[in-house]
């Protein structure tokens, strides 16, 4: 027990004496969230929207009355010809366009008008939301219309959503967050100390001692633990506070799955040292192998479902997509069953610890 | 033989794969005796120290460092004995008394233990006052002798030296060895390797390794009787060449 208090003690001393490190591994966590819980805002408000009004009536008047109505378009920019609608896209006053053609109004009360959206696709993700938000103006008018002409529509959807009614994105980042932090300080910090005693030659110093490596493994990784948690909690601290996301379950259920996380994490940190012949490529494969994924392939921003099949299979072997669910079933459902989920962090802490310690024993013969 | 040899082995050999890196070594040193282990670059002296520490299984033979067999008792060997390698392995991050405590402390010693051994220590290494400033800003002669500091943390019986003082002035190197006597005068066996000639001079005896084979073992003085040679620096060249 002295003795991997003694190892624990002089890695965060390590850690104390390193003060940038220290700084990044402290704030980037916060930094995250804050970036993170105000930019990626899946709902776009500020759309602007140019209004080419060839007809000038009553009916298309109504039209663009609807359309701006809600508090999703700012702003409606009023064009004066077709010209005046690719210089906006170029020039990126507007995002997309709605044309009334001449003789709307007529066309209506004959039942078969027709108006034309257009959309910049340059980026794409906007121009998917405003293309879907026009239609749905236009689904809107459609109803009103049958409704003045004494007409039903057959069948309308009623949306309501649960766990997030507002959609406020935040909800959704932060527990992603969680995983990315953990997997940052667990595996990187973790894959880069002991790569760093091993090229030093002071690993080799302290196999000379009565230690065993497997207390040196456990002393070297249990600051990284208090860190990795310290920087859990801080960036539940600031979802909780900054952005108001919920906590609808058990905090003793989310730090249990936290901590076998981190035990995940911890394996792949040392399982990187071991393969890693030096400093640099243990940095540069923990980066492609832990922090990427988590990024892109767990469901943290891009959803899973709609990913290339293959893709989808690399991102159920991911640890970070199955904690994810978890944490989200904890933080926004109040959730407290994850069967399936639970057997595949087991599993894959068991099986990425055995080879960790496996290939450790190896490198040190 | 009365008292048991503080190092002893028999036939100790290391193999990796086809190449035999150490072949039959035989040697016994008495406790207290500074014994100089010399050989020419890649003449299997590390792998030699290496196997007799508990780094390295050997692959044939017997070994004994301080009662414990080589191979067998390994945590027991590991607690009786001291390494220092030729790349004094400190962190250059912490402090001196820091980088002390740390080696005091994965030998096992509690705090109060390493505050007395580090008041001890630090005075007679010439370190006292410099307990307070970080390893990285030491000259190489004071990160040599706090690297043996932190090899006699735990007071080993038997202290071994890969290269001790390989770039350092010969003012330093001297201090050094006065620290190196002083630690055999209290009855450490001392067990070095070294490419100084001058420093050969200083050990009780001497051990002439070539091609991972003992040529020659017997004192300076007697060495220099038996080829021939003026000095170490001669005899060593003598037996190499030959």
């Amino acid at each position: 027990m002295n003795r991997i208090l003694a190892v624990a003690r002089k890695e965060f001393l390590h850690i104390l004496r390193d003060r940038r490190s220290l700084a990044v591994a402290v704030l980037m966590p916060l930094v995250m969230v804050l970036l993170y819980g105000a930019v990626i805002d899946m709902e776009l408000r500020d759309l602007r929207v140019g209004v080419l009004d060839l007809d000038g009536g009553d009916r298309s008047r109504e039209l663009l009355r609807a359309t701006t109505s809600s508090g999703f378009i700012v702003e409606a920019e009023r064009l004066h010809g077709r010209d005046e609608i690719e210089a906006g896209f170029r020039q990126g006053r507007i995002q997309a366009a709605l044309v009334v053609p001449r003789g709307y109004g007529e066309d209506l009360a004959r039942g078969e008008a027709r108006v034309q959206v257009l959309v910049d696709g340059a980026d794409a993700s906007t121009a998917a939301t405003v293309a879907n938000y026009l239609q749905a103006v236009v689904a809107l008018v459609n109803r009103d219309l049958l409704r003045d002409a004494g007409l039903a529509a057959p069948f309308g959807a009623r949306t309501r959503v649960w766990f997030n009614p507002e959609l406020v994105s935040a909800r959704f980042v932060v527990p992603g967050l969680v995983a990315l932090v953990l997997m940052m300080i667990c595996a990187l910090l973790t894959s880069i100390a002991i790569t760093r005693e091993k090229e030093a030659g002071t690993l080799e110093q302290i196999l000379t001692t009565p230690v065993t490596p497997a207390q040196v493994i456990v002393g070297k990784v249990l600051p990284y633990v208090a860190l990795g948690a310290l920087d859990c909690a801080m960036v539940l601290m600031a979802g909780k506070w900054v952005f108001g996301v919920p906590m609808a379950g058990s905090w003793w259920l989310l730090a249990a799955y936290c901590l076998l996380f981190i035990v995940i994490a911890l394996a792949l940190g040392l399982l990187i040292s071991a393969r890693s012949p030096s400093l640099r490529v243990a940095m540069m494969a923990a980066l492609m192998v832990t922090m990427l994924p988590t990024m892109i392939l767990s469901g943290f921003v891009f959803p899973i479902a709609s990913m290339p099949g293959p893709l989808q299979v690399v991102c159920r072997l991911l640890p970070a997509t199955h904690f994810l669910v978890v944490l989200r079933g904890i933080m926004l459902k109040g959730q407290s069953w994850f069967p399936l989920q639970t057997a595949a962090l087991v599993v894959m802490a068991a099986v990425l610890l055995t080879l960790a310690i496996r290939s450790f024993r190896l490198r040190l013969e | 033989m009365s008292r048991e040899a503080a190092v002893f082995a028999r036939g100790l050999t290391r193999r990796f794969g086809d190449f035999t890196a150490v072949e039959s070594l035989d040697l016994e040193v008495a406790s207290g005796e500074i014994f100089g282990f010399l050989g020419a670059n890649g003449a299997g002296k590390t792998t030699a120290i290496r196997m007799l520490c508990g780094l390295l299984p050997p692959s044939g033979g017997e070994a004994r460092v301080a009662g414990c067999r080589v191979g067998r008792d390994t945590a027991a060997l590991k607690r009786r004995i001291g390494y220092m390698s030729q790349r004094f392995s400190l962190y250059e991050d912490l402090t001196v008394l820091e980088n002390l405590e740390f080696f005091g402390g994965v030998y096992g010693l509690g705090r109060a233990e390493l505050a007395v051994r580090a008041d001890e220590l630090l005075p007679r290494l010439g370190l006292d006052a410099d307990r307070g400033r970080l390893t990285g800003s030491l000259p190489l002669g004071y990160k040599q002798r706090l690297s043996l500091g932190c090899a006699l943390a735990h007071r080993p019986q038997v202290l071994f030296l890969d290269e001790p003082t390989g770039g350092v002035d010969p003012v330093a190197r001297r201090s050094f060895w006065d620290l190196i006597y002083e630690q055999a005068a209290a009855g450490v066996t001392v067990f070095v390797t070294t490419h100084y000639m001058d420093e050969a001079e200083y050990c009780g005896r001497v051990s002439i390794m070539v091609q991972g084979k003992i040529v020659a073992l017997d004192t300076p003085s007697g060495l220099k009787a038996r080829t021939g040679g003026a000095d170490m620096q001669d005899v060593f060249l003598r037996l190499v060449d030959a």
